[in-house]
């Protein structure tokens, strides 16, 4: 039998992993690829709350979905910045980055 | 142990693994390819809780948007020569720490809280999916675009709006000038 602890730890371990990589990593695009964990773990979350407290309901799914629309969106524009911002500085490790306007 | 179980193993020790190896790869291109493999498992997890939607929705865009996406950028930005030793040793034995500490922390709290079944108070658990738990595409799309009760009309509007936005500040940022 799968407990829902089980489930929630997992998704802890994957969130702490994502916060340990946002500590540490010098590249904005590897802190992003750290966010995306962090943004997995709580979707996973939303579900199984859903899915083992609340089989009848579904806005934990819901949540899930437009969660998951909103994060695309984010690592997009993320993704357009550190382009641009590498046009000008010729690097994107967060030591460099003390100017963004330009 | 049915396959049910096993296949639940399976995948939160491809999820576990490949989240230590996103964080800890010398390379940044490699963490992506990690990450890509946590995703799928993700994906998986949510095709064993029955919710076979958001697991397509899960692989279509994480694994086949967004990760090819990281790795486009990665490689237009030449940042896969990052690596984790430009850190100071107690940087990262501070980092460590206090993961570790907030994940004790949590799991202290989730085993400490009990969770109910609001249908049947008991503790949460994981059986087969069945027809009730399901949520077909019809429910989902029923759902989407009613304004009732249970509609989720306008933040889908509203996500709608958000992603055209999204593209039109994406071109106007990263266009050259």
């Amino acid at each position: 039998m799968i407990q829902l602890n089980y489930i929630l730890i997992l998704s802890a371990v994957m969130m702490f992993a994502g916060i340990f990589g946002f500590l540490t990593r010098r590249s904005t695009l590897a802190i992003l690829l750290s966010i995306e964990l962090m943004l997995n773990a709580t979707d996973l979350n939303f579900a199984v709350f859903n899915r083992m407290l609340w089989q009848d309901g579904h806005e934990g799914y819901f949540f899930a979905l437009f969660s998951i629309a909103i994060t695309a969106a984010e690592s997009a524009i993320a993704i357009a910045i550190m382009i641009n911002v590498y046009r000008q500085l010729k690097d994107i490790s967060v030591g460099k980055l003390e100017k963004m306007k330009f | 142990m049915d396959a049910y179980n096993i296949m639940f193993v399976i995948l939160a020790v491809m999820i576990a693994l490949s989240s230590f190896a996103t964080v800890l790869a010398k390379s940044v291109l490699r963490a992506a390819a990690y990450l890509f493999f946590a995703l799928l498992g993700v994906a998986g997890m949510y095709f064993l809780l029955g919710y076979t939607f958001l697991g397509s929705v899960q692989v279509m865009v994480y694994c086949g948007g967004i990760v090819v996406l990281y790795v486009f950028a990665i490689l237009l930005t030449r940042g896969a020569k990052d690596k984790l030793s430009e850190n100071t040793r107690t940087k990262i034995f501070a980092s460590a720490l206090l993961s570790l500490t907030g994940l004790g922390a949590f799991i202290y709290a989730i085993v400490k809280a009990k969770f109910l079944n609001s249908m049947f108070m008991t503790p949460g658990a994981l059986t087969a999916p069945t027809e009730g738990s399901m949520i077909s595409i019809n429910n989902v799309g029923q759902h989407m675009l009613s304004t009732g009760e249970n509609g989720y009309l306008l933040p889908f509007e509203a996500v709608s709006v958000l992603l055209l936005a999204c593209i039109v500040a994406a071109l106007v940022i990263a266009r050259k000038r």
